[in-house]
C-alpha cells in the first residue's frame, strides 16, 4: 500500500521533514523504498537555480557514459554534489555505487534559445541518457531539470535516510517543495524508475492507489508523446496525463480532474459547459482513471494540487500553518511536522474537488 | 398400394422426422392447423386387425380406415423441426425428431436445380465459441477494491459518432480559465452499449417490428436505458418518422435504398433527429451479398413503404457507383451528414473480413472526421434470407477481427476515434451481457444484436437446423412473416415486455461484471481484465493465458 506526502513552504525545508512525514505513516506503507523530489531549491543549489540539474544514480561506468554524452552535446558542468553516504553494516538499502547531482550550463547554441526549445532539449537529453545507461543497469537518470533534484532508492526508508544522512537537518540541502513516497513498486517488478514521485518537464506527480485503466492509459499515452515511456508503474500514467492536459493541450489545471475522473453522464447533461465536458470525456476516454486513487501533483510554477478518485476510496488530508502546507495520506503525518497547527482547518477533500496551493500558499478548493 | 421408386422423397430423406403416436392422438387437428409449413397432414390409413372371439383360436381379420397425422414427403413442404405441433398437442402425441440420416442438402439441390435458401445463422457447429474460452479473470481485491453492483453507480454508455483526437478539439481558454468552443465538432450520441440490430420491416412482421420499437421506446422513456434500434433497410412507418420516438431510431440505408424515398420525404416533417444513420455495406451472415426479401414476404404494406411491386427484392451486393472507400467517404457520408445538417452521426456497417483492418484504417485516417462508427458484423450473425452456401461458408469470425481493428487503432493512437461496434453471434448462448462485456474488453465500444431479439420474441430457430425458415414468410412464431394469420400469433405487448425484461436483466449483469474488476465506466480495451485457458486464443487476442 502506498502513502504519499508533500510539503510546500515559504521557508527552505530539509528532507528530514519529509522522512518524518512519511515515517509516522509507516504502518500504512510497506517500507520498501524511499523516493522524493525537491523543487525550488535552497542551500548549495540556490545559486544554480537557473541551471538544469541532473539527478543520477549510477555505476562508475554509467557516470562516465552520461558525462561523455552531456559533454558531446555541449553541456558544461558548473556544479557537482555527490551526497556523502554512511554505509553502516546492516542497513536495508539496495544502494547504487554513486549518487550525483550535477548542474549544467546549456550548450552554447541553446543559451539564447526559447524556453520551449530548452525544455525539449532537456527532455531529449534525459531520454538519451536513460537509454544509454539502461543496459546492465549502469545507471538511472531520474531528472534533468532546473531547480529540482530527485532521489530514489530501494530499501527501508529509515535506513535510506541514514545512508544519505538525511535525518539530521541542515541548511545545505533544502527546498521549498518536497514530495515523497515510501514504497517501491510491488505491483510489478522492483525497478527504481517505478517509484513515484515521477517528474517530466516541470510536472511532478505521485499517487496512492491503483489505476485499473492502466492498460488503456498506457496504450493511449504511448502514442501521444515521445517522453511517455517506461510505464514501470501504473501511477506514471497520472503524470503523463497531467503533462498532456496542461502542457501539450494547454488547458487549465481543473480540466485534469474532468479527464481523470469525468463526471457521470447524467451530471454532465445538467451543466452549462456540457459540450466541452462531453467532448473531453469522448476524446480523452482512454486517460480516465478508474480505481481508487489520490494524486498529488506539481506544475512548473510550483503550484501544488491534490485530488482523489470519484468514489473517494483513497482519502487525503491537507493541513497548514502560516508558512507551510502539508498534504498527506494520513493525518498523523501532518501531526508529526505541524503539531501546533489549527487542525480544525484541515481539509479532507471530497471526491469531486481539486485542492490547489499556489506559490503564496493560498489554498483554493475547486469543485469539479 | 403406392408404388415407390428409390428416388421418391420419403420421410427418411428429410432433416426432421415427425414422430406420431396414433394411440394418444384425439384427432383434434391442432397440429395440422398450426403447422405453417404444411409439413403434416391428416390422412386415412388402412389398418388390419386379426382377432379371435371364441375359446379356441379362430383368427379372423378386420380392415378399418382410421384417420392419422402423417408427415408430408416433399422438399417443398418438409418439416423444419419448429415443434409447433408438439407445442399445441394436448396429448403429447406428436413431435419432430432430428434425422441424422437426412439427404436434404443433396436432394434439394438435385430436385430444385437452385441453391438452398434459408434464414437464421451459420449451422455448422464444430467447436466451442471463442468467447466461451475467455473469462473475466482480473478481480479487484484488497487495495483495489471491487465495487458494489447494487450500491455504486455505473456509466453504461457508449459513443455513436466521430470523436476528435484531443489536439483537434476546437477549444480555447477564456479569461476565467474556462474552455470555450471555437468551432463545431462532429455529433456524438452516448447510447446504451447494446443496439438492437438492423432488421427491416419486411424481414420482420409488422407486429414484430412494432414490438421492438415499443420495447425501445419503453426502455428509454420508462427505464432510463438509452437503447437505440436500427431500422434495417426497408423504411420506417411514416407515423414513426414524424413522431418524437424517431430519436431512438438509427435509420439504415443499404444498397437497395429501400424505403429511403419515404424517409427523405418525411424529413421536413420530422420533429426529432434520428439517433444516427447506418450505411450498410455488408452483413456478417452473408458477406458480399445484398439483402434478400423473397416475393412471398412482400405484402401490400411492404410494397407501399418501399415503393415496389410484389417481387423478390434483392439489394445489390454493392452500393452502385461506390468505387472505393474514399469515394464512399466523400459521397455517402457527406451527403448524409449534410442531409441532417451535421447533427446526426453517420456510421458504416461492414461484414468482418480478412480486409477489415484496411477498411478501418482508411476510415480512421480520413481527414474529414465524418465516419461516426465502424459496425463490424461476424460470420455468426443472423439473416432473414440468404443462400445457405453463403451462410455456412463465407464470412469471418468477429472476435479476432474486432480485436485487430482495435489494436490497429492503438498502434496509431487513434483508439476510440471511430467507435467500434461488434456483432455476429453475440448472445448465441443466451448470455449477451457476458459476450458483450468480453468484446468491450477486447476493444469494442458496444455491440449490436438481432437474432437474439427474435429469440426473446419466441423464435424457436437455432443453429442446428431447427426452423430457419425466415425466408419463406411462414414463420410459425409470427416474427418473420407477413401472413396476417401467422403474424397475429405474435402478441406485440408480450414481446415488448420480454425484450424490456431481458435488457433490464442484462443491465444488472453488466454491473455484476464491472463491479468485480473495479470499474464504474465501460472498460473499453481493458484486455488485461480478460484471460483464456486456450493458448492460441490468448496469443491471438493478446490476453493472458492461464491454466
Amino acid at each position: 500500500m502506498c502513502r504519499i506526502g508533500a510539503i510546500k513552504s515559504r521557508n527552505y525545508t530539509h528532507p528530514s521533514s519529509a522522512l518524518h512525514l512519511m515515517q509516522s505513516q509507516q504502518k500504512g506503507h510497506d517500507n520498501s523504498g524511499f523516493a522524493m523530489v525537491m523543487q525550488d531549491l535552497g542551500g548549495i543549489f540556490e545559486q544554480h537555480k537557473h541551471l538544469p540539474t541532473l539527478s543520477m544514480a549510477a555505476t562508475d561506468e554509467g557516470i562516465k557514459i552520461a558525462e561523455d554524452i552531456l559533454h558531446d552535446l555541449g553541456f558544461s558542468c558548473k556544479f557537482l554534489w555527490a551526497p556523502e553516504t554512511d554505509p553502516q553494516p546492516g542497513l536495508d538499502i539496495n544502494a547504487m555505487p554513486n549518487y550525483t547531482f550535477e548542474s549544467y550550463e546549456y550548450p552554447k547554441p541553446y543559451r539564447n534559445a526559447s524556453q520551449r526549445e530548452k525544455e525539449d532539449l532537456l527532455l531529449d537529453t534525459r531520454l538519451q541518457l536513460r537509454a544509454a545507461l539502461e543496459d546492465e543497469e549502469k545507471g538511472f537518470i531520474y531528472s534533468f531539470w532546473p531547480d529540482m533534484v530527485t532521489l530514489k532508492e530501494i530499501g527501508d526508508p529509515r535506513d535510506i535516510g541514514t545512508y544519505f544522512n538525511l535525518w539530521e537537518p541542515n541548511d545545505r540541502f533544502t527546498a521549498k517543495v518536497i514530495t515523497a513516497q515510501c514504497r517501491q513498486n510491488t505491483n510489478y517488478d522492483i525497478v527504481r524508475y517505478a517509484a513515484h514521485p515521477f517528474f517530466m518537464q516541470g510536472y511532478t506527480a505521485l499517487a496512492n492507489g491503483e489505476n485499473t485503466f492502466y492498460l488503456k492509459n498506457k496504450e493511449f499515452q504511448q502514442g501521444l508523446h515521445r517522453g511517455y515511456i517506461g510505464f514501470e508503474s501504473d501511477s506514471q500514467c497520472f503524470l503523463y496525463t497531467l503533462h498532456y492536459i496542461h502542457r501539450e493541450l494547454g488547458w487549465p489545471l481543473h480540466y485534469y480532474k474532468h479527464v481523470v475522473t469525468p463526471l457521470p453522464f447524467e451530471e454532465i447533461e445538467q451543466r452549462e459547459d456540457k459540450k466541452q465536458l462531453l467532448a473531453i470525456r469522448q476524446s480523452l476516454a482512454h486517460l480516465e482513471i478508474n480505481g481508487p486513487n489520490t494524486i498529488i501533483g506539481l506544475l512548473p510554477d510550483n503550484t501544488m494540487f491534490t485530488c482523489c478518485d470519484a468514489k473517494k476510496l483513497r482519502p487525503v488530508v491537507i493541513g497548514r500553518d502560516e508558512d507551510t502546507v502539508v498534504i498527506s495520506s494520513e493525518v498523523c503525518g501532518i501531526n508529526e511536522i505541524l503539531p501546533d497547527r489549527d487542525w480544525e482547518g484541515d481539509i479532507y477533500p471530497n471526491e469531486r474537488e481539486v485542492i490547489m496551493i499556489n506559490d503564496d500558499l493560498e489554498v483554493q478548493r475547486w469543485k469539479q | 398400394m403406392e408404388t415407390m421408386k428409390v428416388n421418391h422423397v420419403t420421410a427418411n430423406d428429410l432433416p426432421w422426422k415427425v414422430l406420431y403416436d396414433a394411440g394418444r392422438c384425439t384427432m383434434c387437428g391442432s397440429c395440422v392447423a398450426t403447422c405453417s409449413f404444411r409439413a403434416i397432414e391428416a390422412k386415412v390409413e388402412r389398418r388390419r386387425m386379426v382377432f379371435s372371439e371364441g375359446n379356441f383360436p379362430e383368427p379372423k381379420q378386420r380392415f378399418s380406415a382410421i384417420p392419422v397425422i402423417r408427415q408430408a414427403r416433399s422438399i417443398a413442404n418438409y418439416c423444419r423441426g419448429c415443434g409447433m405441433c408438439e407445442k399445441v398437442c394436448p396429448n403429447d402425441a406428436i413431435k419432430p425428431a432430428r434425422n441424422a440420416d437426412t439427404r436434404h442438402p443433396i436432394l434439394t439441390r438435385c430436385l430444385g436445380g437452385d441453391s438452398i435458401k434459408r434464414g437464421g445463422r451459420k449451422n455448422l457447429e464444430g467447436s466451442t465459441r471463442t468467447l466461451d474460452k475467455i473469462r473475466v479473470g482480473r478481480i479487484s481485491q484488497m487495495t483495489d477494491p471491487s465495487l458494489d453492483a447494487q450500491r455504486h453507480t455505473f456509466d453504461l454508455l457508449a459513443p455513436f459518432g466521430r470523436i476528435l483526437p484531443p489536439k483537434k478539439l476546437p477549444f480555447s481558454s477564456d479569461m476565467d480559465q474556462q474552455l470555450q468552443p471555437t468551432a463545431n465538432t462532429p455529433p456524438v450520441n452516448w447510447i446504451y452499449p447494446v443496439i438492437i440490430g438492423d432488421m427491416s420491416i419486411g424481414a420482420l412482421s409488422w407486429r414484430m417490428w412494432e414490438a421492438v420499437a415499443m420495447a425501445t421506446a419503453y426502455l428509454n422513456e420508462e427505464c432510463g436505458l438509452p437503447v437505440r434500434m436500427c431500422s434495417g433497410e426497408g423504411g420506417v412507418p411514416g407515423r414513426l418518422l414524424k413522431s418524437k420516438y424517431l430519436k431512438y431510431m438509427i435509420l439504415q440505408i443499404a444498397s437497395g435504398h429501400f424505403g429511403w424515398n419515404r424517409i427523405a420525404k418525411a424529413m421536413p416533417h420530422m420533429i426529432e433527429d434520428p439517433a444516427g444513420i447506418l450505411i450498410k455495406i455488408g452483413q456478417g451472415a452473408k458477406p458480399g451479398d445484398g439483402g434478400l426479401l423473397m416475393a412471398q414476404k412482400v405484402a401490400e404494406h411492404i410494397q407501399s413503404i418501399r415503393g415496389v411491386p410484389k417481387a423478390d427484392l434483392l439489394s445489390p451486393p454493392n452500393h452502385q457507383g461506390l468505387y472505393s472507400i474514399e469515394e464512399s467517404v466523400q459521397k455517402m457520408f457527406l451527403s448524409f451528414n449534410a442531409a441532417f445538417k451535421f447533427r446526426v452521426p453517420v456510421a458504416i456497417k461492414v461484414a468482418a473480413s480478412a480486409t477489415s483492418v484496411s477498411v478501418f484504417n482508411n476510415l480512421v485516417r480520413d481527414p474529414y472526421n465524418i465516419v461516426g462508427g465502424f459496425f463490424l458484423d461476424g460470420i455468426d450473425g443472423g439473416t432473414g434470407a440468404a443462400h445457405e452456401v453463403s451462410l455456412d461458408h463465407t464470412g469471418h469470425p468477429i472476435v479476432s477481427k474486432l480485436r485487430d481493428c482495435y489494436l490497429a487503432a492503438v498502434t496509431q493512437g487513434r483508439q476510440g476515434q471511430i467507435p467500434l461496434w461488434a456483432a455476429g453471434g453475440l448472445g448465441k448462448t443466451g448470455d449477451l451481457a457476458a459476450d458483450a462485456f468480453k468484446m468491450i474488453g477486447l476493444g469494442a465500444n458496444g455491440v449490436f444484436t438481432g437474432k437474439l431479439i427474435l429469440q426473446m420474441a419466441g423464435c424457436v430457430g437455432n443453429d442446428m437446423g431447427r426452423c430457419n425458415a425466415c425466408n419463406t414468410g411462414l414463420c410459425p412464431a409470427g416474427i418473420t412473416t407477413q401472413e396476417p394469420a401467422l403474424a397475429h400469433r405474435l402478441d406485440p405487448e408480450r414481446v415488448a415486455q420480454n425484450i424490456v425484461n431481458y435488457f433490464l436483466a442484462m443491465d444488472t449483469e453488466f454491473k455484476k461484471l464491472m463491479a468485480p474488476i473495479g470499474n464504474s465506466s465501460l472498460p473499453v480495451g481493458r484486455s488485461d481484465a480478460l484471460i483464456s485457458t486456450d493458448q492460441s486464443v490468448a496469443d491471438r487476442l493478446q490476453i493472458q493465458h492461464v491454466c
